[in-house]
């Protein structure tokens, strides 16, 4: 169940090849650098060719496979448009001319099964056969939390793909990793006040919780957050573990709870297997249906009359193209060549590789301590959401968080129109402080 | 979450998922108990039978038929994979027949993905059997009362058709003694082929009438794979009766568990799956010492 799309090795070897006649040739030079600068990772190695590998590892299999595909789309478009030097990507990253230094990028995709292990074992192999200068990809926390900790120990970039738990830039934050999409605790920040505003304050919610990382830290912040500021009481807590293939005991559980509102914290397949069954159940539309974190296509595959009315907090819904030009230029650049509207996962993915091309124009150079310090410089960057830039203390970009509320099938425009936009909050005010979760980043080199 | 209410409703509710196991269980271990070869494909057969029915239905608009067409398509399927592949693995090792059928899952799963995508598909219920019931005590899908009815006479039938009959007679004493049954003139390889073929229908029947609970992801045959092997464990490989068993037991596990501390549930289901094997190796129904 492993697919990968390597790219020519035999040519990367001729062009290693090369790279190693050219360096003897000047010999001396070389050996000056390398007295500063002793080589790390994959630099320079990665890099003395025309072109530069990164290695994606996305869900293809499993619970988060539909999600992990339009991740996949997200990268595969920046790619195109870095190599090409599309008029989009140089609106994000305004030194970008054809590639990243003029360096062709090329890829490799694994799948990563939304698991931790085989995602650090494809991604281990892209570093050492392919000379990876980045790696990215995960469409859960567990394996963007294991990936950090490869990048810190390979001394390899690692941008994030999808993942929400406050422990990603957090307790588990490193050097080598950033991450673009919110903290769990910021969802929490946002769409807290939303929710006391239009329910009330003391009521009663069930959770629906995946077991790992991303689900208790979503689930804490959210609850805290209700339970502060609310007076909410948690009845319930229904914790299943990734890919249940049937939710009926734990439905059953929170239709005797006396919960007044459902706050599903299930993701991928897990989301729409359980908001389903819990209108089986009965249990919807009687309880209100919250989602803290949304899941891509999980309007599409409930139906819009199981969403109306539903509040959640996201990254970007594609009706953000009426607000900024730079959505709009993405969304209709993604429809053109897949055929539907980008989903978050999508604009993260192509967000994260744009930024990253950015930060390495701006260094300079892709020696890894010098792209790191060039994205902590804090300069604001043009994206899909209006600008935003990186906080240097916890590798956390700091960006808007998108609150959306479903729409009754009768108020659609089209068949993708499953969400009103209700508010765009700025992200600063929401966020913690960088150490809060107790990140500590450790060393460039 | 322990209350007299909610006791009584997870006691239900585990009969009802457990008539599910039971069912989904049943074709993997008539393969088993008759032909000795352990299905790793059967997950996927599961997952095939609910997207059959799912294109006739919506090819049809009627679930009747997608019941049908997701049966027979299996059976079709069942009896092709035997003649094609497996029956060159009977006198091959366990570990062989493991691999192949396996292998034959994933290709499964995988032409399914290629054909209809990751997004999932759903199949809804027959319009008569949509919504909600009453039981007094609490509300119930009634469709997944309508299931546990369809699961009984299926099951009934299956043992009917398995143990008594002629055909039945034929396969039993195949497995003791095949070489004997051959020279009595009966053609056994004709009885496991058609014997396979059930097996495959069972799953392929048990996924499209589980199709209005679920909805339809290429994957979704891998996890319910875990759950029946833990079934047939418990009652005992190539027990149909185990089977039931079985099933029935681990829903009222998986059920009743989750009212204590829900992240258990599954780990609880292992933890009397070893139980069994600690105390009774041959599973409540097995019979010891059989292959």
């Amino acid at each position: 169940m492993k697919s990968f799309d390597r790219i020519s090795p035999s040519r990367r070897r001729v062009l290693t090849a090369a790279g190693a006649l050219v360096a003897s040739a000047s010999l001396p030079r070389f050996s000056i650098a390398a007295e500063d600068r002793p080589p790390i990772g994959t630099w320079p190695a990665g890099s003395e060719g025309s072109s530069v590998f990164i290695g994606i590892s996305v869900p293809r299999t499993g619970t988060y496979a539909a999600q992990g595909e339009d991740e996949l789309k997200g990268y595969q478009l920046a790619v195109e448009h870095i190599n090409s030097g599309d008029p989009l990507i140089k609106a994000i990253s305004p030194k970008t001319k054809t590639g990243v230094l003029g360096k062709k990028v090329e890829v490799g995709v694994a799948d990563s099964q939304a698991n931790p292990n085989t995602a650090v074992q494809e991604q281990s192999r892209f570093i050492t056969e392919n000379k990876a200068v980045l790696i990215t990809g995960s469409t859960s926390s567990a394996v963007a939390v294991a990936l950090n900790k490869l990048a810190q120990r390979e001394k390899v970039l690692y941008v994030t793909g999808i993942t929400g738990s406050n422990d990603t830039t957090g307790k588990d934050c490193v050097r080598y990793s950033f991450r673009q999409d919110f903290y769990g605790q910021t969802a929490a920040a946002a769409i807290g006040p939303v929710l006391i505003k239009t329910f009330g304050k003391s009521r009663k919610a069930a959770f629906m919780t995946p077991d790992y990382t991303y689900g208790h830290t979503v689930t804490k912040s959210v609850n805290d957050y209700l339970t502060e500021n609310g007076g909410w009481t948690m009845v319930t807590n229904q914790v299943s573990p990734l890919g249940a293939p049937d939710f009926s005991s734990y439905l059953t559980n929170i239709a005797n709870s006396g919960a007044e509102i459902l706050i599903n914290v299930n993701w991928g397949h897990d989301a729409v297997l359980s908001t389903q069954q819990a209108k089986q159940f009965g249990i919807l539309p009687k309880m209100k249906l919250v989602i803290p974190y949304q899941t891509p296509f999980l309007a599409k595959e409930v139906g819009a009359e199981t969403t109306e009315g539903v509040y959640a907090a996201t990254d970007f819904w594609w009706t953000l193209e009426d607000k900024y030009p730079l959505a709009k230029m993405f969304v209709e650049k993604f429809q053109k060549k897949y055929g539907y509207r980008p989903e978050w996962g999508a604009e993260n993915a192509y967000m994260q590789f744009a930024m990253w091309a950015d930060a390495v124009e701006h260094a300079g150079s892709f020696y890894p301590p010098d792209v790191i310090k060039s994205y902590e410089a804090g300069r604001k960057i043009p994206s899909f959401v209006g600008e935003v830039y990186w906080r240097a203390a916890d590798h956390q970009l700091v960006r808007p968080v998108v609150i959306v509320r479903g729409k009754a099938p009768k108020a659609m425009r089209n068949p993708e129109d499953f969400w009103e936009i209700t508010e765009v909050l700025p992200g600063a005010p929401l966020m913690q402080a960088p150490d809060a979760f107790g990140c500590q980043l450790g060393s460039y080199t | 979450m322990i209350t007299w209410p909610n006791f009584v409703s997870q006691c239900f509710n585990g009969l009802a998922l457990g008539a599910l196991l039971a069912l989904i269980s049943s074709g993997l271990t008539i393969i088993y108990g008759t032909l000795g070869v352990l299905n790793l494909a059967h997950g996927a057969m599961f997952m095939l039978g609910g997207y059959a029915g799912y294109v006739a239905f919506e090819a049809t608009g009627s679930f009747a038929i997608a019941v049908a067409a997701g049966s027979l398509f299996l059976a079709v399927v069942g009896v092709l994979m035997e003649r094609v592949v497996i029956r060159y693995f009977y006198s091959r090792p366990h570990e062989d027949q493991i691999l192949v059928t396996f292998g034959i899952g994933i290709c499964l799963v995988e032409l399914v993905r290629l054909a209809f995508g990751s997004l999932s598909k759903t199949v809804p219920p027959p319009s008569w059997a949509a919504g909600i019931s009453s039981l007094g005590f609490m509300f119930y899908p009634t469709y997944r009362l309508v299931v546990v009815g369809i699961i009984a006479v299926a099951l009934l039938g299956l043992f009917l058709v398995l143990y008594r009959t002629r055909l039945g007679l034929i396969v039993r004493a195949g497995i003791e003694d095949s070489a004997m049954v051959d020279a009595l003139g009966i053609d056994v390889d004709r009885v496991f082929m058609i014997v396979f073929g059930i097996g495959a229908m069972a799953a392929g029947f048990a996924g499209i009438v589980n199709a209005p609970v679920v909805s339809l992801t290429p994957d979704m045959g891998d996890a319910i794979l875990v759950q029946t092997f833990v079934v047939v464990v418990i009652g005992g490989v190539g027990s149909f009766t185990g089977a039931i068993l079985g099933g029935l037991i681990s829903g009222e596990i998986l059920s009743l568990t989750s009212m204590v501390d829900p992240s258990y549930s599954g780990v609880m289901l292992f933890a009397v799956m070893t139980l069994v094997l600690m105390l009774r190796p041959q599973g409540l129904l097995g019979t010891r010492g059989r292959t």
